[in-house]
């Protein structure tokens, strides 16, 4: 099996692109990337996309075959991958897997959704679709009802305070502000968050991640070639990925998403690294408790106590590890099958010292965390410089 | 869930009744309903059990922006309930407020509209829990 780089990324901004529609998106992300890379777009063997809900939202489906045409890449072969809001690192997946494998060379993958050419009510119900039908959202379950019965239980167990759960949205803030590809590039304070509009008890609009169009890519090829093409390849040390039950309620514990912590435990155990390693990560806060019970799932703090360390501030600048310097989900948007390609590119920018205004000192290893549902599906991935 | 008559009535024994399955080789309880154990695979003898309805709550939530066709019922309290023979379902508790009503508490299925799709469209009918007193 090869190693296997990455050897440039690129993105749009993320936020609502009234003038810009799917295909707009995806193909200014993914030129941006092969122009990254140096890349005239022959080279290119495959494609991997994720996105979540097309057909949905804007009534398209075959997004792949939409991709390679508007791309200028036929007759390469694009694939959609799809796993709720883990399509784009389960895109990055598929790819890493083609190139590992020897079966393609220089891969690019993609990450799109166009979320705004619907109204709030119609997408909450699509986004819906990421949960159980019958046995969830018919009953009245919600995306953040689903989340406010994680977050109540972790109350419960572990005497997690609201507080701690807003220190999560004004960290993100704060790191979102320095992005200039973040949605919310504005700090908000703690009583923004505790003050605003209730939306499933204890979750708040300013818990939440928002609506968002927006598209990631990023160039992949095997580590023997890739400084051919890129002066800082970063190499994928691991991408691991694991299942759970799709409803909630069916699962043993609702304090943590069981499946990222089995799949960050493959990834450190392939690689011999741990949570010690790691001086940055992206962790998939879709609401603020997601990003507390991530913290604990992938073993940077002790189960129950992340919610303390993000009030505490151990989780951003000068602390243990720094959590979503790109502003996270609730800052720099959640455009849901381009997320995990995102947070990909902004551990790449790390990794390569590139994230001006917000880059951490001395990086050595990234870490990403990609869920799907209310943790149906994981996805982590490790990276370091080449 | 808007559309097909077929989509809701072939749920009908699950939400009118709580009839799921037990599978008789490892004693686990399936709600709704699953051919297939989650613990022996291929090797559970899995049988039609309906049940008694009783259950505690294991968390709870009240939800205050609606999804579509549950507009009029907003705020309502939506807990995982954890039945008495083990299962753990997600439904409403309906006849309490939030303030009244804990993790821990003891409930009972109750058998209520669950939405309509408008006022000239199809009636969902199914399962809520009320607090035992």
């Amino acid at each position: 099996m090869r190693q296997v780089a990455i050897i440039g990324v690129g993105m749009t901004r993320f936020g609502e692109h009234w003038d810009k529609g799917f295909r707009d998106l995806v193909t200014e992300a993914g030129l941006n990337a092969l122009k990254d890379a140096g890349l005239s777009g022959n080279e290119i063997s495959a494609g991997y996309v994720g996105t979540m809900a097309p057909g949905s939202l804007i009534g398209q489906e075959h997004a792949g075959a939409l991709i390679a045409d508007y791309m200028g890449l036929n007759p390469v072969p694009i694939t959609r991958v799809e796993g709720a809001c883990a399509s784009g690192a389960l895109a990055l997946r598929q790819g890493i897997m083609a190139v590992a494998s020897g079966i393609h060379d220089i891969v690019v993958i993609g990450g799109v959704e166009k979320m705004n050419d619907l109204g709030t009510a119609a997408v909450s119900r699509i986004l819906g679709g990421a949960g159980d039908q019958e046995w969830e959202l018919f009953l009245g379950a919600t995306f953040p009802g689903l989340y406010a019965l994680m977050a109540k239980r972790h109350m419960h167990e572990y005497g997690t305070t609201e507080e701690m759960l807003a220190s999560a949205a004004v960290k993100n803030h704060k790191h979102g502000a320095k992005n200039p590809y973040a949605q919310f590039q504005k700090e908000i304070t703690m009583e923004t968050v505790l003050n605003s509009k209730m939306v499933a008890d204890p979750l708040k609009m300013f818990d939440c991640s928002p609506i968002t169009d927006g598209a990631a890519a990023l160039v992949l090829a095997p580590v023997e070639t890739a400084e051919s093409y890129s002066k800082k390849p970063i190499e994928l040390l691991a991408t691991d990925q694991a299942t759970d039950t799709l409803a909630l309620h069916d699962r043993s514990s609702l304090t943590g998403i069981k499946a990222a912590e089995i799949a960050s435990k493959a990834a450190y155990k392939k690689t011999g690294l741990g949570p010690k390693d790691i001086q940055v990560a992206e962790v998939h806060d879709c609401f603020t408790i997601a990003e507390i019970m991530a913290i604990e799932d992938l073993g940077f703090f002790k189960k129950g106590e992340g919610g303390k360390a993000t009030l505490e501030g151990r989780t951003t600048f000068g602390g243990d590890v720094v959590i979503n310097t790109s502003g996270g989900l609730k800052a720099a948007g959640h455009p849901v099958g381009a997320t995990g390609v995102k947070q990909a590119v902004e551990i790449t920018w790390q990794l390569r010292g590139e994230a001006e205004g917000r880059q951490v000192k001395d990086v050595e290893v990234g870490l990403t965390h990609n869920v799907g549902g209310s943790g149906a599906t994981a996805v982590v991935h490790l990276y370091r410089r080449l | 869930m808007k559309g097909s008559i077929a989509l809701h009535w072939r749920r009908i024994p699950e939400r009118y009744r709580l009839e799921g399955t037990h599978c008789e080789t490892c004693d686990s309880y399936y709600f709704p309903a699953r051919r297939i154990c989650r613990k022996c695979r291929r090797k559970g003898r899995i049988v039609p059990y309906k049940f008694s309805g009783k259950g505690r709550i294991y968390s709870l939530t009240e939800i205050h922006s609606a999804p579509e066709g549950l507009e009029d019922q907003i705020p309502y309290v939506l807990a995982v309930v954890e039945l008495e023979e083990g299962a753990r379902c997600t439904a409403q508790i309906v006849d309490v407020r939030k303030k009244d009503i804990k993790i821990g508490d003891g409930v009972e299925m109750v058998f209520r509209v669950v939405q309509r799709e408008d006022p000239e469209g199809l009636i969902s009918y199914g399962f809520k829990f009320r607090k035992l007193h």
